[in-house]
């Protein structure tokens, strides 16, 4: 059975991508950006996935104002790079990963969620620069880490899906994961935000207070999140702040109570707070194994549970100091 | 026809790109879009006015356009990351048309970016619906009263002051 076995928020900032193609890396500014994934992706080469479903938004590259998919998800067997105005960026084309998606695409469609399939279609920076920033940087003629499922939101045309409807999409796709025989380790990305408007007079809107609400509720508390209407997002968090419910998809699509692994905030990157997090679901076993030593009937939680979690906090807080 | 008022009409320096917009906006949106190709950005270039009328766009349009006017690109139905192209075939980066766009200099611009951005103090509305959402934490620990009173006086319609 193919399982999630982990969640990661991420920003999508373009110019965190020009930066890395540019070699600007280790210019002071920049740097502060970068350092802060870097233990990000030494999790992720431990967590080794088997394939990645990043849900980003698309920015007038593979759709412009012609056909407006609010989802639609990626079953060709390659994406190409976009040309986004300067040449394509400098990374591998992202293979996919079809007899995964066209079977998320069969269970989620029959659950009711209408998305449109793209057999064909280019993927821009919203995409590539959060691979970059969880898998490092990749020559172009090498290889991503990862098979790679795209699921595109439209959020640039008012009104994108509701938060509570990404969080149950991500509840649909797991449960289509799960139901894939054979045995993979998915992990699955929510990426754009956090704060920020690069549109019209109040461009330059960032609202940190919001992001770390955000991230709170991310980790402990996300049907908070599910209930949060649009114009809350776009009078706090910007217009383009609204993206951020793309995160409630990956959100949506682990399990209640998780592990926050690790955490990353930093103002600004371009005209945007940048933020991350990665959100991992307990091992199974240790929860089937904890049950089975407790009597059934008992609705709180095993005692033995309680130990468990408290060492996972405890790696979880050594990892973000 | 005038536009229909939203809600989100409300917040101050915003033009959100919705349907209405959109449809409005197709004109514009399709001529940024075909900036994306080199051959199309010389021609455009080369004869700006003559470019523009291979495409459907009011006398409006077209004269935000000559006029590198941003804000009035969006209001008249431009999404920002289409009009990005246009900023970038004149070779402008993005910051330079953030600074345009909010009459700034891009220094300026880019010293409030390093400072911790724009604060949302006092440009949460044109209304003076300026509370913290009840979703940012402590915001409805604090005045859970005033919040809950505003939603409910919600009015429908907004006299929204065009810049």
């Amino acid at each position: 059975m193919a399982r999630i076995i982990a969640g990661i928020g991420s920003s999508h900032v373009p110019a965190i991508g020009a930066a890395l193609d540019n070699g600007r890396t280790e210019e002071p500014y920049w740097k502060r950006v970068f350092s802060g994934f870097e233990k990000s992706q030494a999790w992720m080469r431990e967590a080794k996935p088997d394939v990645a479903i990043i849900v980003y938004n698309d920015h007038a590259s593979a759709f412009s104002v012609e056909v407006i998919p609010t989802f639609a998800l990626g079953c060709a067997a390659e994406f190409p790079p976009a040309d986004e105005g300067w040449g394509p960026r400098p990374v591998p084309v992202v293979e996919g990963h079809p007899a995964l998606a066209s079977h998320i695409a069969q269970s989620v469609i029959l659950d009711e969620f209408d998305l449109t399939i793209c057999n064909k279609m280019e993927v821009d920076h919203g995409m590539t620069v959060p691979m970059n920033l969880l898998f490092g940087k990749v020559d172009k003629d090498s290889h991503w880490p990862c098979p790679v499922i795209p699921l595109a939101v439209n959020v640039v045309m008012y009104p994108p899906p509701t938060g509570h409807r990404c969080y149950m999409l991500g509840k649909a796709i797991r449960k289509a994961v799960e139901s894939y025989p054979e045995d993979l380790k998915v992990v699955i990305f929510g990426t754009g935000g956090l704060s920020h408007q690069i549109s019209g007079p109040r461009a330059g809107l960032i609202n940190s207070k919001w992001d770390k609400s955000f991230l709170d509720n991310l980790s402990k508390d996300p049907k908070k999140l599910a209930q949060i209407p649009h114009i809350d997002y776009m009078r706090e968090a910007g217009a383009e702040g609204i993206e951020m419910v793309m995160w409630l998809v990956m959100r949506g699509a682990l399990d209640d109570k998780v592990d926050e692994v690790y955490r990353f905030y930093t103002v600004p990157a371009s005209n945007t707070a940048v933020g991350h997090i990665i959100l991992a679901n307990r091992p199974r076993g240790a929860k089937a194994a904890a049950t089975r030593r407790k009597p059934a009937g008992g609705r709180h939680k095993p005692a033995a549970g309680r130990p468990k979690r408290a060492a996972a906090q405890a790696k979880a807080q050594r990892i973000r100091s | 026809m005038a536009r229909k008022q939203q809600a989100y009409d409300d917040i101050p320096g915003t033009f959100v790109f919705d349907a209405e917009r959109s449809r409005e906006g197709f004109g514009i949106n399709m001529f940024c879009m075909s900036l994306m190709k080199e051959e199309n950005r010389k021609a455009f270039k080369a004869d700006e006015a003559g470019y523009l009328k291979k495409f459907k766009l009011t006398p409006a349009q077209t004269e935000a356009i000559l006029k590198r006017d941003y804000n009035r690109m969006l209001e008249l139905g431009g999404n920002i990351y289409f009009t990005a192209k246009l900023g970038a075939t004149d070779g402008h980066s993005f910051q330079h048309l953030a600074a345009v766009m909010t009459g700034n200099t891009q220094q300026d611009y880019a010293e409030m970016m390093l400072a911790g951005g724009r604060s949302v103090e006092g440009n949460r509305s044109r209304s003076g619906k300026n509370a913290p959402s009840k979703f940012v934490a402590g915001a409805a620990a604090r005045k859970p009263a005033a919040a809950k009173a505003k939603t409910k006086t919600k009015t429908k319609s907004r006299s929204a002051k065009r810049k």
